[in-house]
């Protein structure tokens, strides 16, 4: 491609973080020395091309290195990847993680959503800013959640450098942060994931029996506490006997949608168009969802399992894992046991011995809410801003790189383990007839035991804040995340099942349990919720990208109003939240209002 | 970095007459103008020559070809496509006896591999380029050979960066690949091709260690390209100036369409070789006759049946040998057998290569008409200057692209002044020389011509509309024919093929212009994206791109010449010097310096090249010559 | 041998729009069909020679069975498919559409829009006088084309012209997100530092007068831009010998703007620098 770069050069430093991923230049043409070879031969086209999907890795190499992507960088990795530099600006600019203006090399995030923010996120937030002073070195930037919420308020801190430092400050007081944004070496570790599982080593559990209980860098010993026989379950049964177990195990979609999971591994098992492709969304960031994190960092080789499996399902030879940017250990965890993994005969050319080739790559993501639906992740994996798709077609017939992809959320994947080890029967015994075995739920706010929870479909609302000890005071739980809906305090006998949430006219979304007493004022946590979706629409279509401005200035203006003063305000939001509803691109701008119109309906929010 | 603008050209708005060869250029009346053109044409008779237009319209050149040939009696009459592609018309021609190129735009959507051979389309043919690309996103794998890494190169799966002037060897290595890996296609070269065995032998000496060594090419690569065009079920070879622009212009041309019969690249949908034509007409000038051997229709004016359809069509006597073609011309004004020249729409004196020799020459003629809508440098030798309009935006009728699609050209715009159309201009002074011709419009010519060719008997104004342009051939108004030529040559049948197409034995033979140790570097030239030729159409507006005339030199050239972006260089060759400012780029190798002929007002490029032309199409060699480069006493940057 | 390949002709399907049978090729869109039917449905981000974005959701329809209204443009008509363009839902959106954009973008000149505003009953300042706006300034950065993304509604077409679907130029992308986001080149910097080739074709593309010649620009600054004083005139361009159409646009004797036939097999739309903007010589006229 005859592609235009400035006269910015890379610092070395910037250079060496790219040429650390992609291997030195081979030529001069990919900004190595001019060599006589080069001048008379030139290889270039459709290769060159391909490697797109490197951006954002190259993207993150040079973030994590210093901090920030200057012009020299972006044009010399657009350089080596053949990428045009005004796309890749575009990419790098669509995400919060990433700066393309000079910044300190420490950036603190401190989350500022629901959890945090009744847990007194803000004035943390003040308290940091005035402890560090200007020039500190440290740059504060308000997130979005961090999936931290059973420790409220959170702060992440991530040190540019070789290799990048991060700090987790949870719960966070100004000294914490402080500290771990000054040095994130000498900040105190992170509890353990079992920490947020209070149910941790009772009987009975199926997801979470190893978190706390396994050391999760041992592979051995997630082999010692049966890891890998439904891997080797899965052999046995063939590809088409593993499909069958899902389908009859009643296992429906994690992630919010509850698609039937089988039923899309057959879909795409059976389309003749190759290579097939898995991706696992472990981009978590649904304000108030915590659970994938958990099982990662608690338990990431049932997840490794768990993709071989459905990759060998599905006839994937390849397994992208796209991991949120924002979790840095489960990060490490997961590299650590792919390595592992791979250095076992557990992935690879071989696994098991059986003849299938599979393998696992982990890609990051770098702070998008949207990236969480799955046509915007694979654009994301790709290289690409990551906008949703237009759907039609289905990822099932073309999805990630154009191929076949079979996409699953992380806890999706997870119960395949127990539906192989059990089969599908005794599988499908637990829960409801229609929402069929356990389910975790992220349960945070005011609770005494904030928390990933695992019961089995059918636990009423009640049970579960009972199991997580609400406190007094309740006013209203938020289900589902941002995108999800209030209910009363009064509404606690609503079944947690798919059909009896939606029954009730709320929805399960992705197992977030939100309980908030009087003391968080509704209308400020209304606001909150459409600063988010303003923050993270992506921009590509009209509904969304203006809709999601017009709901958050509406709120701003009827947050001290209520009654009548609020009325055409109210009337104004719900004509706008119905076009976004029915004719946004995807979930995001369609459930963009749903929080705030169930707030309105249900809790008689502004009356 | 500071724009230098070229000059602008303004409009001529009424005829200008010399009175002596002495005086300045004066305003005169159209009746007084053409008096004078009239008067000195008719002394010119019998050593006249007419430069026809290959940016006019389809209507003006057959109206032009046929005053030489009608009212001067004389079959010289030519344009500038001999500074181009009349290569590449002699080499189709001999090939396959038609000069377009086979395939149409279209086709290279849809097919394979894609070779571009000295040819940077995506400045010179953007829009070209943008079929070609739709073809690279449909998977077709393109190569390009070309001394610079051009931006068309950079598209490429692999690019080879032969020395200048070396196509031939690097053809003929690739052609002898191609057999001695089996890739020949047998089938066809025995149904549709003669002179096979010589050809094999021609190659044979042409191994890829000696191409390398010639061409400075690696062997991998050169088998790399041979593989790939042979073995695609459908490829495209286009070139342009890079092959033509030699003093073996027309070899070039044979050489690469030896490749396409050796592996039926040709004559099939997807499959073909594609001249790109650098002027909007330079396909419709010669197909209109206004080349010194063919008649309208690209019809062969040594058959005596033609020349009798012709003679009964025009009531006039057609002279039975060919016409002096543009250099043959220039030459016949060096020893005065050539005195008077009707010269419309063309800059000789600038476009030419060594333009110190073209001027002088053109200063020796007895008689000079110019007929344009700019006062060019040539406009200022002539004796009788007529304001004409501009074809494309003033005028109806017609032009045919390099696809051969003849296309409508519509008036939009009133000319100033007294400019006058140049159909009604030529048919004036035919009318004061004796013939009275009678044309209500343009669609009146073009009916004359569908009556005498048949390749275009089928395109009336209307199916023009209808169709937005319609390919020759079209011999019938009732059907289109085939996007590509030659399918002919597929035909089970014997007597359905046709003429076979002959192997081109061409040698090798280098550049004329040696580089040595007085003049160690290679000039090439080419053109950049927004400009066109001389500037004298494209200097009319403002673009940010344009950055004036500079010598390119790559970055260790200009490292050792200690010159800097910006800072004047002398730049001489063995006819001639200029200043020029220096550009560095990285698509140069040392050695290898490149320059355009856009800014001629500026620097003169063609002060430098080689005159050195193509025995058989009579092209120049402006993409070889040898030049010093020296640093200034005092440095002067620019910009 | 001397046969045109021809195309295989594209099976027929039926479907019901608004609660008629119609027939459609195979692959048609519902736009295609309601076009086919005479049925007027608004498109912004449409564009004859681009693949569908669906950006603007102004062209929703209701498809029988759908959680949410499809926008018109990309959803291809499948047999049995039932789709209604003009119930009270999709209306709805519609309207809410042209709000959200007419309050925020400067849709002054955006053919047929003020006509749907009306049609659609769009009261876009009903968001209050604080609602927010793009704010930008024209940018006039060069002597060819000017950007006022004041008048952007980020349709993308502009991104996909100058991209892999023609130009294959790159220069620009969107930046940023959600309503920061802007057309921009690398680094946001001027058009003259990118890798723009003033080819002229996000110009063609663009539905709002975003991007527009500097000669328009001017002329609608002065007040003299007159399109009722126009004509169109199709010719042939006098650079290279690939021949590519122009329309010419001429107002009072002088080309004021330079556009392709859409359905031009030499250009489909496309021009480059010379053929958009290389008119100038011909009216350089003393």
């Amino acid at each position: 491609m005859d592609l235009h770069f400035g006269d910015s050069k890379p610092t070395d430093e910037e250079r060496a973080a790219v040429d650390a991923l992609l291997g030195p230049p081979e030529s001069s043409w990919e900004g190595a020395d001019r060599s006589d070879a080069d001048l008379r031969w030139a290889r270039g086209g459709r290769e060159a091309r391909d490697r797109r999907d490197l951006l954002l890795p190259g993207l993150h190499a040079v973030n994590d290195r210093v901090g920030w992507i200057s012009e020299g960088a972006l044009d010399y990795l657009c350089r080596r990847l053949t990428v045009p530099p005004a796309e890749a600006y575009g990419v790098a600019t669509f995400y919060a993680m990433f700066s393309v203006k000079p910044r300190p090399a420490t950036v603190l995030h401190v989350c500022t959503d629901l959890a945090c923010a009744a847990s007194g996120a803000p004035e943390l937030c003040a308290g940091i800013e005035a402890r560090l002073g200007p020039g500190s070195g440290v740059s504060v930037e308000r997130s979005p959640c961090l999936g931290l919420c059973e420790r409220a308020p959170a702060a992440l801190a991530i040190k540019a450098g070789d290799p990048v430092r991060t700090a987790v400050s949870a719960p966070a007081t100004v000294h914490d942060a402080v500290l771990a944004a000054r040095s994130p070496d000498s900040a105190p570790e992170e509890p353990p994931a079992v920490l947020a599982v209070p149910q941790a080593g009772q009987d009975g559990l199926m997801l979470l029996r190893r978190v706390g209980v396994v050391d999760p860098a041992s592979l051995d010993d997630y082999r010692a506490h049966g890891g890998y026989t439904a891997l080797r379950r899965a052999f046995e049964l063939g590809p088409a006997g593993v499909i069958r177990e899902v389908t009859d195990s009643g296992l429906v979609g994690r992630g919010g949608a509850a698609f039937p999971t089988g039923r899309k591994w057959q879909a795409t098992a059976s389309q003749p168009d190759r290579p097939h492709h898995l991706v696992c969304n472990a981009d978590e960031s649904e304000p108030g969802t915590f659970k994938d994190r958990v099982l990662m960092e608690g338990d990431p080789y049932a997840l490794v399992e768990a993709m071989t499996i459905a990759g060998y399902a599905t006839g994937a030879h390849k397994g992208y894992l796209y991991l949120r940017g924002e979790y840095p250990r489960a990060l490490r965890r997961l590299e650590h046991a792919v390595a592992q993994a791979r250095a076992r005969g557990l992935l690879g050319d071989d696994v098991l011995g059986q003849g299938y080739a599979f393998d696992i790559e982990i890609r990051r993501g770098a702070g998008a809410y949207i990236c969480g639906e799955e046509t915007a992740l694979f654009n994301s994996i790709e290289g690409y801003r990551g906008e949703p798709r237009s759907k039609p077609p289905f990822p099932v017939e073309k999805g990630l790189f154009g191929k076949p992809t079979v996409e699953n959320n992380v806890e999706t994947l997870v119960n395949v383990l127990p539906i192989l080890t059990l089969g599908a029967p005794a599988y499908a015994a637990i829960g409801t007839e229609r929402s069929t075995g356990p389910k975790l739920f992220c349960v945070s706010g005011s609770v005494e035991r904030p928390g990933v929870y695992e019961v089995p479909f059918g636990a009423t609302l009640g049970d579960l804040l009972a199991l997580a000890g609400v406190r007094q005071g309740l006013r209203a739980v938020l289900l589902g995340g941002a995108a999800g809906g209030f209910v009363r305090a009064d509404e606690l006998d609503v079944p947690l099942t798919f059909e009896g949430t939606r029954e009730a006219g709320t929805t399960l979304g992705s197992g977030v349990v939100m309980a908030f007493d009087d003391s968080v004022p509704l209308p400020r946590l209304l606001l909150r919720i459409a600063e988010f979706f303003r923050d993270e629409s992506c921009g590509q279509c009209v509904p969304c990208r203006v809709g999601t401005v017009r709901q958050e200035e509406a709120l701003h203006r009827i947050v001290e109003r209520t009654g009548a003063d609020a009325a055409g305000d109210i009337a104004l939001l719900r004509e706008v939240g119905r076009a976004m509803r029915d004719a946004s691109i995807c979930g995001l701008g369609q459930t963009a209002w749903n929080a705030v119109e169930s707030a309105i309906d249900r809790l008689g929010a502004y009356e | 970095m500071r724009k230098r603008e070229p000059k602008t050209y303004t409009r001529l708005t009424h005829p200008l007459v010399r009175d002596s060869r002495d005086e300045p250029l004066r305003r005169a009346s159209w009746e007084e103008a053409l008096d004078r053109a009239a008067r000195g044409l008719a002394r010119g008779r019998g050593a006249f020559g007419m430069f026809s237009c290959a940016r006019a319209t389809n209507e003006m050149n057959y109206v032009a070809q046929k005053f030489a040939r009608v009212v001067m009696g004389t079959n010289n009459v030519d344009s500038c496509n001999r500074t181009c592609h009349a290569p590449s018309v002699a080499g189709l021609s001999a090939a396959f006896g038609s000069g377009g190129g086979t395939s149409s735009y279209e086709e290279i959507e849809h097919t394979d591999v894609i070779v571009m051979w000295g040819s940077n389309a995506r400045f010179a043919h953007p829009i070209f380029f943008q079929h070609a690309l739709k073809g690279i996103r449909n998977g077709a794998r393109m190569y390009a050979v070309d001394p610079r890494r051009t931006s068309t190169a950079e598209w490429a799966e692999s690019w080879l960066g032969l020395n200048v002037g070396t196509d031939i060897p690097m053809a003929h290595a690739i052609g002898r690949e191609i057999i001695h890996a089996g890739l020949a296609n047998e089938a066809f070269i025995e149904r549709a091709t003669t002179g096979f065995e010589e050809y094999r032998a021609l190659v044979e000496p042409w191994t890829l260690s000696l191409a390398e060594k010639v061409t400075g090419v690696p062997a991998a690569a050169i088998r790399q390209l041979a593989h790939a065009y042979a073995r695609a079920e459908r490829a495209q070879l286009c070139w342009t100036l890079g092959i033509t622009e030699h003093h073996n212009g027309t070899d070039n041309v044979r050489a690469l369409i030896n490749l396409s019969l050796l592996t039926g690249h040709v004559g099939r949908y997807g499959s073909g070789l594609q001249p790109l034509r650098g002027q909007n007409n330079v396909q419709g000038g010669g197909d209109m006759g206004a080349i010194p051997n063919r008649l309208p229709g690209f019809q062969d004016l040594l058959d005596p049946e033609v020349r009798l359809k012709f003679e009964a069509a025009w009531d006039a006597v057609i002279q039975p040998h060919y016409g002096l073609n543009l250099t043959e011309m220039f030459e016949a004004m060096e020893d005065g057998s050539l005195k008077a020249v009707y010269c419309v729409g063309e800059n000789p004196a600038q476009s030419e290569a060594d333009s110190e020799q073209a001027v002088r020459r053109l200063r020796s003629l007895d008689f000079l008409v110019v007929q344009d809508i700019f006062l060019t440098k040539t406009a200022e030798l002539a004796d009788v200057v007529l304001p004409a309009t501009a074809g494309w935006a003033e005028t109806d009728g017609t032009t045919t692209n390099s696809e051969r699609r003849v296309q409508r050209v519509r008036k939009a715009v009133t000319p100033p002044g007294e400019a006058r159309e140049d159909i009604d201009i030529i048919c004036d002074l035919a009318a004061r020389l004796g013939h009275d011709w009678k044309y209500a419009d343009a669609e009146t010519v073009w009916n004359e011509l569908r009556s005498v060719s048949p390749d275009h008997y089928g395109m009336t104004y209307d199916r023009l509309e209808e169709h937005q342009g319609i390919q020759w051939p079209c011999p019938s108004t009732e059907r289109l024919e085939p996007t590509y030529l030659h399918g002919r040559l597929w035909d089970p049948d014997p007597a359905g093929r046709g003429r076979l197409a002959p192997f081109g034995i061409v040698q090798h033979d280098p550049p004329v212009d040696l580089t040595d140790e007085q003049y160690p570097i290679r000039l090439t030239t080419g053109r950049r994206l927004d400009s066109y030729n001389t500037g004298v159409q494209s200097g009319g507006y403002a673009s940010p791109l344009r950055r004036g005339e500079y010598v390119e030199l790559c970055p260790e050239d200009a490292e050792r010449y200690g010159v800097v972006v910006g800072e004047r260089v002398q730049v001489t060759s063995r006819r001639g010097s200029v200043t020029a400012p220096v550009w560095v780029d990285t698509a140069l190798r040392p050695g290898l310096a490149f320059m355009t002929m856009h800014f001629p007002d500026e620097v003169d490029t063609n002060a430098l090249t080689i005159e050195a032309n193509c025995p058989i199409a009579g092209a120049a060699e402006f993409k070889a010559s040898a030049i010093r480069i020296e640093k200034l006493p005092i440095a002067t940057i620019v910009g | 041998m001397t046969v045109t390949p021809l195309g295989i002709p594209r099976r027929l399907l039926e479907f019901t729009l608004d609660g008629e049978p119609v027939r459609a090729p195979e692959g048609s869109t519902i736009l295609d069909a309601c076009r086919a039917a005479g049925k007027d449905v608004p498109t912004l981000c449409e564009g004859d020679t681009l693949r569908p974005k669906n950006a603007c959701r102004v062209c929703v329809v209701e498809v029988e069975g759908a959680r949410t209204l499809v926008p018109a443009c990309s959803r291809k008509a499948e047999p049995g498919m039932e789709v209604r363009t003009d119930t009270e839902r999709a209306r709805h959106s519609r309207k809410v559409v042209l709000e959200l954009l007419a309050s925020s973008v400067d849709l002054s000149t955006t053919p047929r829009v003020a006509e749907w505003l009306k049609e659609y009953e769009a009261k876009p300042d009903r968001f209050g006088p604080d609602a927010a706006r793009l704010n930008e300034e024209p940018r006039v950065d060069n002597d060819l084309y000017i950007r006022d993304y004041d008048k952007c509604i980020l349709c993308y077409k502009c991104v996909d012209a100058c991209g892999d679907q023609w130009q294959n130029s790159f220069a620009i992308s969107v930046a940023g997100r959600g309503f920061d986001a802007r057309i921009s080149v690398e680094h946001d910097g001027p058009l003259t530092d990118s890798a723009c080739v003033y080819c002229g074709n996000c110009i063609e593309v663009c539905p709002t007068g975003a991007l527009s010649f500097k000669s328009e620009f001017d002329m609608r600054a002065a007040g003299t831009w007159d399109e009722s004083r126009q004509t169109e005139t199709t010719t042939v361009c006098a650079y290279c010998g690939v021949g590519c159409n122009l329309t010419l646009h001429v107002q009072d004797n002088e080309i004021v703007k330079v556009t392709s036939p859409h359905d031009n097999p030499v250009t489909h739309g496309n021009l480059c620098i010379k053929g958009r903007f290389g008119y100038q010589h011909v009216q350089n006229r003393g």
